[in-house]
């Protein structure tokens, strides 16, 4: 008998015995799209998946930060190794993840401080794609409350525009608002198994 | 029959399984709420870009496509995934596909797996071949969870719960989580809090993950899950070993395509502009996720739909369940009456052709599932013609019947109302959604295109008597 990888490529060649023609794809879809302000646009659409959102200077940056983990109470809080100096901001206990922090350890601080590769405008979608200000994807799930700066230069307007200037060989995480499930009747809770607490501060 | 696990064994061929639904009041209630409200927000969602139309013949093509050349992209896909540190396995059929996943189980030491939902797992039954190799499979989607624990079945792609309500769900839990209190409320909140602490543990310390794939790169080699809850992100990231089992069909040629596809599943799924959490990887990063990924090509009956020249656009499906909830039959019958993982529209052209067999009484009922108004085709983010599908297979099943048993015959036959392919063109040309508007009223308002029918004044009158009066009088 053949082995399973000769065999299900013989039988696709033979499914496609009539010689399907290829179609040309049509690209006259939107890629990019007059969205206005797109800072704005941003904060809107991720405030409508009930994530909190602030805008900030670039200077107020690290207050605003400083602001938003005492609002939460937050004290351990987890940072990538290349979380920019200025955004660690005195009265927390930050934990570095050099070495690589232990998944109980995430599992016990408070929450996580990164940067983002890109945002979506239209959808209101972050993208972590581990690179700079990041961390390894388990950075971002498994403390219970993120907070993800986004600067201006990240934002891009459209999902096709977004995707254009991503690498897909990085791992990439799409966020768009904190884990929801509607399971139960259709009812929308928000919260899940990722950080049940979203925040962004968008700069600019 | 016997062998094929796209249908369930046991389960009645489709007519009687619905009739035995249609009884159920409380299944009934329960969907038409939820029906109705997808409907209602996915249609908002599409509104909202003018584009819609064009990314519709944009998901068409690209499916088409890849459907075209499936050979040349699937190797192009084990290469990527390859030379990024992955190992591709092919499966024929189910069992092989189970075997494989079982030995990867065991070569990784774990006899507890994590599974994140999947429709090709549950279409292998993987979880019982698995439970029989002594490996135990958790279920992490809420919905899933509320299934396995309540030793039940899904009856919906995208909620397969939405047959069970707040006090349903809460006794099951009170029932079968050792750490839910017996205070438990039946609040949503309440259950889900009750899910994630049940969950966690076993997020952080499992060793080996079980994952589907919604869609997978040929050139790059990268495979992307679209989730809400979270758990997706849970068992693609902390375990040591990722299992990936993926529909031979499930590839896009390049990363731009994607582009395409993560505007229209999110709108047309769960009506969201972006769903929570979309996951990308590609082979193994190190450092960061998983360092060991096998990925499972998943052949069983694909290349069977594949030869056909109709049926085969079937394949392009991105199970965004967008059918279902437009579905009249669907919605009065529920998902289990039609007897196989894959309900609605989709699972009456899908699991037929994954049978391969119109002498398999229950797939050959199931093309009749349908009043073929056209809503499906409608809404379908990657234009499935499925009322074209489904008088095609009819045709099959009415040949096939010479040879079938008088009782077999008599199902098939007696088969679903709607069932003439002249009645069907008639429809066609008459605007077939507007005898949806008129019946019963519950689609209030359709999208484009079907938006132009509402004003149309040119509506056929609707039938006098409802689904369910109708089917007592005929089937009775
Ligand atoms: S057939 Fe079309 S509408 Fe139905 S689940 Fe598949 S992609 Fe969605």
């Amino acid at each position: 008998m053949a082995d399973a990888r000769s065999e299900v490529l013989r039988r696709v060649r033979a499914a496609l015995a009539d010689r399907p023609a290829a179609p040309e794809v049509p690209r006259d879809y939107d890629r990019t799209r007059d969205l206005g302000e797109l800072p704005a646009l941003l904060a809107e659409r991720i405030e409508h998946y009930r994530a909190a959102v602030h805008r900030v200077a670039a200077d107020g940056l690290a207050e605003a930060i400083a602001a938003r983990l005492a609002g939460r109470g937050a004290r351990v809080v987890v940072a990538p190794t290349d979380l920019p100096e200025p955004w660690r901001v005195p009265r927390v206990t930050w934990r570095l993840d050099e070495p690589p922090l232990p998944v109980a350890d995430l599992d016990a601080c408070d929450g996580v401080v990164t940067g983002c590769a890109v945002a979506i405008a239209e959808t209101g979608t972050i993208v972590l794609d581990a690179g700079e200000a990041q961390g390894r994807r388990a950075l971002t799930l498994v403390p219970d409350y993120h907070l993800c700066v986004v600067r201006e230069d990240q934002i891009a307007g459209t999902v096709p525009e977004a995707l254009a200037r991503l690498d897909p060989v990085r791992p990439l995480t799409f966020v768009s608002g904190p884990s929801a499930t509607s399971d139960i009747e259709l009812d929308r809770v928000e919260g899940v198994h990722g950080p049940r607490a979203l925040e962004v501060l968008v700069v600019g | 029959m016997g062998s094929n696990p796209v249908t369930w064994l046991g389960t009645p061929p489709f007519p009687k399984a619905a009739h035995a639904a249609l009884g159920d009041s409380q299944l009934r209630a329960n969907l038409r709420k939820a029906t109705g409200t997808i409907r209602a927000k996915r249609a908002e969602a599409v509104a909202e870009l003018s584009d819609w139309e064009r990314l519709r013949r944009a998901g068409e093509a690209i499916k088409d496509d890849v459907l075209s050349r499936l050979d040349t992209y699937l190797e192009r896909l084990e290469r990527a995934v390859t030379e990024r540190g992955g190992v591709v396995h092919w499966a024929r059929d189910a069992a092989e596909a189970n075997d494989t996943v079982l030995r990867l189980t065991r070569e990784a030491g774990a006899d507890e797996v994590v599974k994140v939902k999947s429709m090709a797992t549950q279409e292998i039954g993987l979880n019982e071949a698995l439970a029989a190799g002594g490996v135990h499979a958790i279920e992490t989607d809420l919905a899933e969870l509320i299934v396995q624990l309540g030793h039940d079945r899904p009856s919906h792609i995208l909620v397969p719960a939405i047959h069970r309500n707040r006090a349903e769900i809460r006794d099951i839990f009170r029932r079968q989580m050792p750490s839910a209190p017996p205070w438990l409320s039946d609040k949503p909140v309440a259950l889900t809090e009750a899910a994630r602490r049940h969950l966690r543990r076993k997020f952080l310390s499992a060793k080996v993950a079980i994952s589907g794939a919604n869609f997978a790169v040929a050139d790059t080699g990268s495979i992307v899950v679209v989730e809400s809850e979270g758990n997706g992100r849970m068992c693609l990231t902390l375990p040591r070993t990722l299992i990936t089992v993926m529909g031979l069909e499930k590839i896009v040629p390049t990363w731009r395509d994607l582009e395409v596809f993560l505007q229209l599943l999110p709108r047309s799924s769960t009506a969201e502009r972006m769903n929570p959490y979309t996951s990308v990887w590609t082979g193994v990063t190190p450092g960061d996720g998983p360092q060991r990924f096998h990925l499972v090509l998943l052949d069983n009956g694909r290349t069977n739909a594949l030869a056909d020249p109709v049926g085969r656009q079937a394949l392009r499906c991105i199970r965004c369940s967008a059918c279902l909830n437009v579905c009249p039959v669907y919605e009065r019958t529920g998902g289990q009456a039609y007897g196989s993982v894959y309900p609605g529209p989709i699972g009456a052209i899908l699991a037929p052709q994954l049978v391969g067999d119109m002498h398999d009484a229950q797939a050959a009922s199931l093309p009749y599932a349908s009043s073929l108004c056209g809503a499906c085709y409608e809404v379908c983010p990657v234009r499935i013609n499925i009322p074209e599908v489904l008088v095609h297979l009819r045709a099959q099943a009415t040949a096939a019947k010479g040879s079938r048993g008088p009782e077999a015959l008599g199902m098939a036959a007696a088969g679903w109302v709607f069932a003439d392919p002249k009645r069907y063109e008639a429809a066609q040309r008459a605007g077939s959604l507007a005898r949806f508007l008129a019946r019963d009223g519950w689609i209030t308002r359709l999208p484009f295109p079907g938006s132009r029918w509402t004003a149309s004044r040119d509506v056929p009158a609707p039938p006098a008597e409802s689904f369910r009066m109708w089917w007592r009088r005929t089937r009775g």
